[in-house]
């Protein structure tokens, strides 16, 4: 059931588009904001039925509002993503041909470790193996810098790992590329990178 | 505190008076204004357009997805093309790549397009049109239409204007926001909020403070008539420890951010003064500062700072309250 979209949803729909990713309480609170601000009413169980109204009109587009869960908390989240797969995106992106080759290096190094972390000593020594134009190490450090920043990734102690807009995005990519690699938690039936215990 | 530092700035910049005083940085300014409610409102009036920034990053994925595609496409050697009823733009007997031999095609046109084409064909264009706008506009530069056609119309420019209308109408029923045409020469869009800013909306989104620089200018510049001589401003500015010479903490290059910055986003216009040794300029408010940004407001605020009624200032008010919003405001200066 998709009702048409209102100011509310729009002005819900333009914070997502900056933070990119909220946790469930921000969630909530933000949805009883924009219906206050219009005059809309506002059921705390109703969010999700909210968001699928975005997410119908958001479907032409490629874009989505989708939940996930922070492996660290065990939190719900929201992301906006992007799920378009033509020529423009890529040239739309604001990462640059050989960022994302390293970016997509170091998913492949973090999908290949048993405790889901990559350092950046190893990061850096996959610039060596890129097709694209070579990184020097000033500028890996800067991108990985960004990529925490942008939230894609997490850095702790000098690892880095998925954070969790990265993986509520990456998971159709992710499920594909490494179909055999990728472990299933068997309870939620969700991608579990870093072995934790189930809540 | 913070208010009565930023209100010794406004007094300083438009009253023979000259108050000297040391006075926190824009950036301490800008962070104090919006935690200060009476603040919120003007500045997150700016704000607004900051808050396209992290979408480009949602595109990473997207290129990731393409790459699964093409690595799969090549392990089981299959080729999947797309479902089309025909080949779209048969019509153009050349190919056509620069805007100068873009012209627009005429109504019947487009009909005759959009008659070879399925529903879904002019869907997916429209949804890609939309999301290099979207992408593109957070750099706040205004997008040419010729980087439009070259890159994303491509074979569908003989039905360009149904596009930009379908565009148009997803941007302002979807996302909230207006597609502008800010230059009929050129051809080339902003994106700008429909909506107004509310108080609160901060919780979620920190300010940028670039934008509280950004403002502090558009009010002097308006408060002054609408044209101010750059010393003017780097004057005031150095006076909020925000010295053009000097690297800033905060903004970096500060004259490179408001000289070049600004203007290419079309926030401010940065004029060179004819016969002067050496060379000066003036401020004025750019094409964007006017779509966006409303003076009334801004006079709103500024009674609010000074506890005064905006009609005090009885010229700024007859030319904030004179012409309607959606329309170009006027930048001649009345000194």
């Amino acid at each position: 059931m998709s009702r048409q979209m209102g100011d509310s949803h729009r002005r819900f729909l333009q914070t997502m588009m900056v933070s990119g990713i909220v946790d469930e309480q921000e969630a909530r609170t933000l949805y009883k904001h924009c219906c206050e601000t219009h005059n809309t009413q506002c059921a705390p169980d109703k969010l999700d039925d909210f968001i699928d109204t975005i997410n119908s009109k958001l479907q032409p587009m490629f874009m989505q509002i989708r939940k996930g869960m922070s492996e660290d908390s065990g939190q719900q989240y929201y992301a906006l993503v992007n799920m378009s797969e033509t020529e423009v995106t890529r040239m739309s992106s604001d990462y640059a041909d050989n960022e994302l080759e390293l970016f997509r290096k170091t998913i492949e190094l973090i999908m290949g470790a048993e405790n889901g972390k990559a350092s950046s000593t190893d990061i850096l020594n996959s610039v060596d193996s890129m097709t694209t134009k070579k990184m020097k190490k000033s500028e890996t450090e800067h991108l990985l810098n960004r990529l925490v920043h942008d939230k894609w990734l997490c850095e702790k102690r000098g690892e880095y790992t998925l954070s969790t807009r990265c993986i509520i995005e990456m998971e159709p990519y992710i499920r594909e590329m490494y179909q055999d690699q990728v472990k299933v938690c068997h309870i939620c039936h969700n991608i579990a990178f870093q072995q934790r215990k189930h809540r | 505190m913070s208010v009565h530092c930023f209100h010794m700035l406004l007094v300083t910049s438009w009253s023979p008076v000259y108050i000297s005083s040391s006075l926190p940085s824009v950036w301490l300014l800008a962070y104090l204004i919006t935690t200060t409610r009476l603040f919120l409102f003007p500045l997150l009036l700016l704000d607004l357009h900051t808050w396209l920034v992290l979408l480009p990053s949602c595109s990473v994925s997207g290129h990731l997805q393409r790459v699964a595609m093409t690595q799969r496409r090549r392990l089981s050697n299959t080729q999947n093309s797309p479902q089309s009823r025909q080949q779209p733009g048969t019509l153009m007997a050349q190919e056509e790549d620069d805007d100068s031999t873009f012209t627009q095609p005429s109504t019947s046109q487009v009909q005759r397009g959009l008659e070879k084409l399925t529903p879904a064909q002019v869907e997916q264009k429209t949804a890609e049109v939309v999301q290099y706008f979207l992408v593109k506009d957070q750099k706040k530069i205004p997008i040419r239409r010729a980087d439009l056609v070259k890159h994303v119309v491509k074979d569908y420019r003989n039905i360009y204007p149904e596009i930009i209308k379908r565009a148009e109408r997803t941007f302002d029923q979807v996302f909230g926001l207006k597609l502008v045409e800010i230059d009929t020469k050129s051809h080339s869009y902003i994106l700008i909020n429909k909506m107004e800013p509310v108080v609160g909306a901060s919780i979620i989104n920190p300010t940028n403070p670039k934008m509280g620089l950004l403002f502090v200018i558009l009010s002097i510049i308006f408060m002054k008539g609408g044209l101010v001589r750059e010393n003017l401003i780097w004057s005031t500015l150095k006076k909020l420890r925000v010295d053009p010479g000097e690297k800033h903490e905060e903004f970096g290059d500060v004259r490179k951010v408001v000289t070049d910055e600004f203007v290419r986003q079309r926030y401010l216009e940065y004029v060179r003064i004819p016969h002067t040794e050496p060379v000066e300029h003036e401020f004025r408010w750019g094409q964007r500062a006017d779509k966006e940004v409303s003076k009334a407001k801004i006079l709103e605020f500024m009674g609010q700072l000074h506890e005064q009624d905006p009609q005090s200032w009885s010229q700024q008010y007859r030319e904030a309250h004179s012409t309607p919003s959606s329309s170009q405001a006027s930048t001649s200066s009345q000194r």
